[in-house]
Parts: structure tokens; C-alpha cells; sequence
């Protein structure tokens, strides 16, 4: 092998840097946000086109790596003409439309989500929802204590991560996570109907008895902290969780050659928590299991 | 490949290919999310094919499983060559101008016909038909492999005749068109890359080739060593021999990873002197003279990795190493200025830009653009250049610069571990998903799915030799013994069984394991090992 000219010698630079082909370019949507105009690509939503005029729209069940499946209603925006709100995740941007994003019929709407939502499920652990409930002047305890709740016991049994379906807002986040848009196990679905409705594995089966592969990919997603990583969750029940006094390390998976950027949550000298960045191009937010729970052997030495 | 020592496509272009063959390669446990991309492409049309002797839970996505005899590669590369060939399907104007010796791969495959590929690799003649044609009529079309090419006493012929199959059919050097080896550690690619191969100098540049090893040694100040150096295999026969009495290990664990573990350990335990350096004290650590604790490189160092797709990445401390560990490069430049060379201080980007100086397809990596740009691929010349997203475009240029690519006229070589009727089942040996290698960094985390070493059996073999999920048997090869339970695991066909060495300490899998290696590459035939499995009571 090594006597062969073309091992021997490195290999000649190439004349031209090699690229992807070009996209088609796309044609252009007009639209008004706000009474501003906006463009954006055909194909964008009414997100994409009220970020580009720079309107801040919340949303819950929304993630740029998966598919919207317009579950919240939190993110809906008013469409002149239109009989009901439209969810600016998903609804297509067209030509000429005009778009309110924070007009009164969308404030209540927003609002009324809010309420809903905190009337009735436990978001102690959602970051950003106290902002957004402030926001939108939402008073969930206006529907008074008697109010129906999902409260239930979390669910422990395992030893890596826990679900807490009393804080579930029904998102479908970790259901798209973890079938077709990211990790394509399918170990949970959406069982019941209304009120009833729930994050369930098939025939509710612990999760060892179920096709999780403990990849967490789901708990990267969950907007709430339903899912929750053990080491997190057990800190947070001894009153030791402190953000505060957290780093975020940036760094690289040692599991296998994939390169998989990986942020190390250290706290007092230990990783409390592993996540990936969900703009990073290889994992777009994804981990398997030896990436997102198997860094407790740095700490078995010494 | 053609020189350079990496995979050819980015993880972008799998999601935009047309034709996928995934040849010894479990990506859906081994290397998941790398296999997310692989599903994109599937999800957009993309057909899979698994080229495996397990129907793995990666081949469960494929449209067609190839379930071939352990070590029959070759032949069936063969064999798809000479069906493209019959067919018309190769793609002759990239053979006509970018390759050299096609005559003689044409007549070397001609015998090899459906019907006697179906008789060597086990695979249905209409299932090779249709992966060939498969494969060769795809607009864009790519291979992927890892150790199940790898891991045999020709390994360098398999990944050969993969190449042979690319450059038939011109899927190389062409976006969404490559062949890509997944490589199993975050650095085994950098390692090849800095020079940790016995023939190369950072950036594939040859040892012997005297000019560029002149330009090493005119920035190091010291005459380099003008002939290659061993490979692992080759040290281990250098110990039998008593040439090789001093060992220094860095973050290896050859005395629980290595084929034949009753040979490792007198070689190692034979030595005058053992140093190892390692994160953990090892088994291979327990028998050293000296270990030297060191930082865990991913999180309580600062350095640089390479992934499968060439993307060289920033590895950060996050968290300081434990007391009395240190960083591999202090240790490194400590042991030098203990031999009399001060280096300097041991700070790694300083380290990292020297590689820039000397290694011109790292040139354009400074540690700011790593930073700014969330890595780059190799090669990237210079502080302008994007870092190339596949490699070989060249191949397509006309005419076509530098060295034409050649086929490679291969011989269909079984395992040496011949099946016979003593030892009449096949032992394969593989990763699992929640596992890493021996195990000593994946042994601590809690798994739910953890269920310790098993001999996997298909359910026929469990059936004949009358034994039940969970039963202990003695697994005997021509090497060793040793003593695991069974799981009765349907993905294996009769007369293939499989195991991991991930639980080295409860049932150490490479005792079984054959040191017969590939002379060109070093690496032992993991994958194919001649084994019986008995009863306990009855043996």
C-alpha cells in the first residue's frame, strides 16, 4: 500500500471547493406585519415572517427542529379576513396578507391559553412562563381552586430520568422527538381524549418494559421540566439546584467518531446535566444515551 | 482514501442521497445520531440496504438486509462488480478518466457470477442483483461502513473493495456520492490525522516520502526516523521477540481490548517497562510500572477532535481534573524537559498552530475560526478557505488532476478461524448502544437496559443445543474458555453467535477472540472467531 504513488503523496488540493448544489431560488413572499411590510421566502410561516420584522412570539410546542403540530395556541397571531387565529407556527405565509401579532383578540387568546394551561398544570419548573403569564396579565385563579388539575405522581422507574405528568402541558414536543423527527424509537404517544389526554407509553408500561432507548431526547425538548434528568430532578428536591452557580461548557461527545457538541452543566465542580445545542448542524439538540447520562465516570475517579 | 485518511461526504449529504448501503455497520446503536441523518435521507426517498451478518437493529430500517457470511466482503463485492459490469451499469466516462487499472478489475470479477457469489457470501443471487443495480443506477449513492469491514485479517482488502464498487459506479467525490467509515472513537480520525499511524507524519504525510519528512525535521530541529514504525499487531510480535521491552500506553486498554488476552498479558507483564498513562487505572494500568493519572480529555481539557465527517471541533475544560490527574499534553512536555528538550509551555493552541504550519489541510484552522465557525472540515488551506464539504472533487475534473484513482483486483479470503466440527459456530463480536468499548467509562452510569455480557444465539442453535434464555454455557475457541449466559436474540441466523467485551471483568469475550490481523492495517479479526458452546452440566 504505501509504495503506491497515490497513498505516498498527499493528495492534490482540488481546483475548485466543492459545494452542494445550488437551491432552486426561492420566490418571495410580500406580506404586512403589524403594518410593516415584510418579505420572506415562499414556504415561511407567519413566525418566520413577524421574526423577521422582529416581533417577539411566544410559543411552547414549537421547535425549529420539529414539526409544528399546533398543539398550545399560545403563538397564535390575528390574519385580517381570517374567521379564527392563526397559529403563526405552522400557517404558511402568503402574498398580501396582513398580520396582527399582538392585537387585542390575540392578547386574550394568549391569555386565556395561559390561564388554562396554569390552572391546571403545575409550570413551577417551566422557565419562562412566569414572564409570559405577566406578560399577558394571565390569572389562572380566577377559574378558583376548584378548578380541575392533572396533578398526579411522577413517574419514577428508572434510574436516569423521571416524568412528571402533573407539570405536562401536552405539547407533543417529546412524541416528535421521539418518533419521526429525530430519534424514531416511538416508545410514547398521545392516549386519552380532553381532559383525559396524556403522554403515555404503549399500554402505559413502565419505561423498561417499553421501546425507550433512554436517548432523552425528549427531555431536551420538554418546555416545562415534566421530563427531568435524575441527577437535576434529585438536586432540585434537596433544594441544591442553583442555576446561579452554574457553567455551560461547550465540548465535544468522547462516545463514538460522530462529534456530537455536547454542554456540560457544571456545578461545584460536577456535571449536574448534559444537553447539545439545538442550532449545532450534527446533533441539532440530540443525544443517545451514553452522551446525555454517561458522563458520571468522570466523577468515579481519584 | 486516495490518500487521505478519511471518510469523503458530510452528514448533510446522507439526508440528500438516493441510495445508502450500510456494510458491517450496527450505526443505530454505535454511532445514533449520525443514523438520525442516515434516517432523514431515508425519510426522503433514500433506499437503505444492510449489508450485515446480523439483521442488526440498524438493518431493521433497511429496505433490503443482506445477511452474508461473516468475512465474505470480498466476494460480494466481487460479485456486485461483475453484476454492474454485465448489466452496462457502470459509469464509464468516470472510469474512462479517473481511474487506472479497470482492464484488469473487469477480468479479475468476471467469474464472479451471481450464482458463485450466492455459494461464497450465503446472500440470494436476486438479493445481490438487486443491491448492485441498485447502488449503480442511483443519481447520487454512498457506503458506509465501521469495523464489520474492519475488524478481519483483510481488512484493508474489504474497505478496497468498497472502494473498487465507488469508483465503478463513479459515487465519489460527488455531493451525495462517497464512502464514509465511521469511526468509533471522538479522535480516532484526529489521531490519524496528527500522525498516531506508524507510517505517517500529521496531515497523511508519509514518513518515507523524504521531503516532507525534511520539512519536519527542519521544524523540529531533530533527525525523524526515515522508515515507518509498527502497528499495534506488529508491536505485540516485537515483544514476542524481545525487540520491544518498553511500552508507554496513552488512554489504550490493550490488556482487555486486545485479541488474545492470555498472549496480551504475558507480553505486557514480560516487559522491562510499562508507563501508562489513562483516566482510570486500567487493567493494563494494574500491571504498569508506572501510571500516570490523566485529565479526562473531553471535559477537563483543552484540545481539538476530529469526527467522521473531517470536522475538526474544540473539546473544553469544563470541570478541573481530579487531584494528582493532569492534562495529557503537561504530562507530554514534562516528559520532555525530564529528556532534556524544554518545549515550552504546553498550551494547545500554541501545539495546534504548529500542526497548522506543517499539516497544509489543517492551515486554515485557527482556533478563532473553530470557535466562530462551530468547527471545519478538512482539508481547509488556508484562513479563507470554507473547509471542504466532500472530498475528491478532483476525480470529475477534466482532465483529471493528480494521481488517477486505481481499482484494486481482490481475492476472497475467509476468516482464519476455520469452522469445523469442533468448532462449528461463528463468534462475532460488536458494541451495543449503551456500552462504550471495555466498558470502564460506561460500566458507571446507571443503564436501565444494561443486562451484562450474554452469548447472543439465533433460536435455532438455542434449540439444538437444548439451551434456555438466561442458561450460563461454556463458549470454547482454539484460545481460551469462558463461561456466559445465553439470550436467545433472533437477528442471528443459525451458526452466527454474537458478544460484546463491554463487561471485560465478568466474562472477558477476548480470550475467545483470534490475534490473526491484517498485515497492512494491524487490526486483529475481532469479527470472526471459531467457537462451541456447550452445556454446563454436560461438558
Amino acid at each position: 500500500m504505501t509504495t503506491d504513488p497515490i497513498w505516498f503523496t498527499p493528495p492534490p488540493r482540488s481546483p475548485r471547493v466543492p459545494e452542494a448544489p445550488p437551491e432552486r431560488p426561492r420566490e418571495r413572499v410580500a406580506l404586512t406585519v403589524d403594518g410593516e411590510p415584510v418579505e420572506v421566502a415562499k414556504g415561511a410561516t407567519l413566525l418566520d415572517a413577524c421574526r423577521a420584522a422582529g416581533r417577539e412570539i411566544p410559543t411552547l410546542c414549537y421547535l425549529e427542529t420539529l414539526t409544528p403540530v399546533n398543539a398550545c395556541r399560545i403563538c397564535v397571531v390575528e390574519v385580517e379576513g381570517a374567521r379564527v387565529l392563526a397559529p403563526a407556527c405552522s400557517r404558511r405565509a402568503e402574498p398580501g396578507m396582513v398580520v396582527a401579532s399582538e392585537s387585542e383578540r390575540v392578547r386574550t387568546a394568549r391569555k386565556v391559553v395561559l390561564e388554562l394551561l396554569a390552572s391546571a398544570v403545575d409550570l413551577s419548573t417551566a422557565p419562562g412562563l412566569a414572564e409570559l403569564m405577566a406578560r399577558y396579565g394571565a390569572r389562572p385563579e380566577r377559574f378558583g381552586a376548584a378548578a380541575a388539575t392533572v396533578a398526579q405522581p411522577a413517574k419514577v422507574d428508572n434510574e436516569l430520568y423521571l416524568r412528571d405528568y402533573g407539570k405536562c402541558v401536552l405539547c407533543y414536543k417529546c412524541v416528535e422527538a421521539c418518533g419521526t423527527d429525530a430519534q424514531n424509537t416511538f416508545a410514547i404517544a398521545v392516549a386519552g381524549r380532553g381532559f383525559d389526554a396524556g403522554i403515555s407509553t404503549e399500554h402505559d408500561v413502565p419505561l423498561p418494559d417499553s421501546a425507550c432507548v433512554y436517548c432523552g431526547n425528549c427531555i431536551a425538548v420538554c418546555p416545562t421540566g415534566a421530563l427531568m434528568a435524575k441527577p437535576e430532578h434529585d438536586l432540585r428536591a434537596a433544594g441544591r439546584w442553583d442555576e446561579s452557580r452554574q457553567t455551560r461548557t461547550d465540548t465535544i461527545c468522547a462516545f463514538c467518531g460522530v462529534g456530537c457538541a455536547i454542554t456540560l452543566h457544571v456545578q461545584d465542580d460536577r456535571i449536574v446535566k448534559a444537553t447539545s445545542p439545538f442550532e449545532n448542524p450534527t446533533t441539532r439538540g440530540n443525544l443517545c444515551v451514553k452522551g446525555r447520562f454517561g458522563f458520571e465516570f468522570v466523577h468515579g475517579r481519584g | 482514501m486516495f490518500g487521505a485518511g478519511g471518510g469523503t461526504s458530510s452528514y448533510q449529504e446522507i439526508e440528500e442521497t438516493d441510495c445508502v448501503l450500510l456494510w458491517g455497520s450496527n450505526a443505530r446503536e454505535t454511532h445514533p445520531i449520525f443514523f438520525h441523518h442516515l434516517l432523514q435521507g431515508v425519510r426522503r426517498g433514500a433506499r437503505l440496504f444492510a449489508i450485515d451478518p446480523r439483521r442488526s437493529s440498524s438493518a431493521r430500517w433497511a429496505e433490503i438486509w443482506a445477511g452474508l457470511d461473516v468475512g465474505s466482503d470480498v466476494a460480494l463485492s466481487n460479485t456486485m462488480a461483475r453484476e454492474i459490469l454485465a448489466a452496462g451499469l457502470e459509469h464509464r466516462e468516470f472510469v474512462e478518466h479517473a481511474t487506472s487499472g479497470f482492464e484488469e478489475y473487469r477480468a479479475h470479477v468476471e467469474s464472479w457470477t451471481l450464482e458463485r457469489g450466492e455459494r461464497e457470501t450465503g446472500v440470494p443471487a436476486a438479493v445481490i442483483r438487486e443491491i448492485a443495480h441498485a447502488f449503480a443506477r442511483a443519481e447520487r449513492a454512498m457506503i458506509c461502513w465501521t469495523l464489520g469491514i474492519t475488524e478481519h485479517h483483510n481488512a484493508v482488502d474489504n474497505v478496497l473493495a468498497l472502494i473498487n464498487l465507488a469508483l465503478l459506479t463513479g459515487h465519489v467525490g460527488r455531493y451525495g456520492s462517497g464512502l464514509n467509515p465511521l469511526r468509533g472513537q471522538n479522535n480516532v480520525q484526529g489521531g490519524g490525522d496528527m500522525g498516531a499511524l506508524p507510517d505517517r507524519l500529521p496531515g497523511f504525510q508519509h514518513v518515507e516520502n523524504a521531503p516532507l519528512r525534511e520539512k519536519f525535521e527542519r521544524a523540529w530541529g531533530v533527525a525523524v526516523p526515515p522508515r515507518k514504525g509498527w502497528h499495534l499487531t506488529e508491536m505485540f510480535e516485537a515483544m514476542e521477540r524481545g525487540e520491544l521491552r518498553a511500552l508507554y500506553v496513552i488512554g489504550e486498554n490493550p490488556m482487555r481490548s486486545e485479541a488474545d488476552q492470555h498472549r496480551t498479558r504475558r507480553l505486557l507483564e514480560g516487559l522491562d517497562c510499562l508507563v501508562v498513562q489513562d483516566i482510570f487505572l486500567t487493567a493494563t494500568a494494574e500491571v504498569a510500572d508506572v501510571v500516570l493519572p490523566a485529565a479526562a480529555g473531553w471535559c477537563e481539557s483543552e484540545g481539538t477532535v476530529t469526527s467522521s465527517e473531517r470536522r475538526v471541533q474544540r473539546v473544553r475544560r469544563a470541570l478541573p481534573p481530579p487531584p494528582g490527574a493532569r492534562d495529557d499534553l503537561e504530562i507530554l512536555f514534562d516528559l520532555a524537559r525530564r529528556l532534556g528538550r524544554d518545549w515550552g509551555e504546553a498550551d494547545p493552541e500554541r501545539v495546534w498552530n504548529e500542526v497548522r504550519t506543517l499539516s497544509p489541510v489543517h492551515a486554515g484552522m485557527s482556533y478563532a475560526r473553530l470557535e466562530a465557525e462551530g468547527g471545519l472540515r478538512w482539508p481547509c488551506y488556508d484562513e479563507q478557505h470554507p473547509g471542504e464539504l466532500f472530498l475528491h472533487s478532483r476525480f470529475w475534473e477534466r482532465p483529471v488532476v493528480g494521481p488517477r484513482a486505481p481499482f484494486q483486483c481482490l481475492e476472497h479470503s475467509p476468516p482464519v478461524d476455520r469452522l469445523d466440527e469442533e468448532f462449528p459456530l461463528r463468534l462475532t463480536t460488536g458494541r451495543r448502544l449503551e456500552e462504550y468499548n471495555t466498558g470502564v467509562q460506561t460500566g458507571v452510569y446507571r443503564s436501565p437496559v444494561r443486562r451484562g455480557e450474554t452469548l447472543d444465539l439465533s433460536p435455532e442453535d438455542a434449540l439444538r443445543l437444548g439451551v434456555a434464555e438466561g442458561e450460563r454455557v461454556r463458549i470454547r475457541s482454539r484460545r481460551g474458555e469462558v463461561v456466559a449466559p445465553v439470550h436467545v436474540d433472533e437477528s442471528l441466523r443459525p451458526g452466527l453467535t454474537f458478544m460484546t467485551f463491554h463487561f471485560p471483568e465478568q466474562v472477558a469475550t477476548n480470550v475467545l477472540t483470534i490475534d490473526a490481523h491484517d498485515p497492512k492495517s494491524g487490526t486483529a479479526e475481532f469479527k470472526a472467531t471459531a467457537i462451541r458452546v456447550d452445556r454446563l452440566e454436560a461438558s
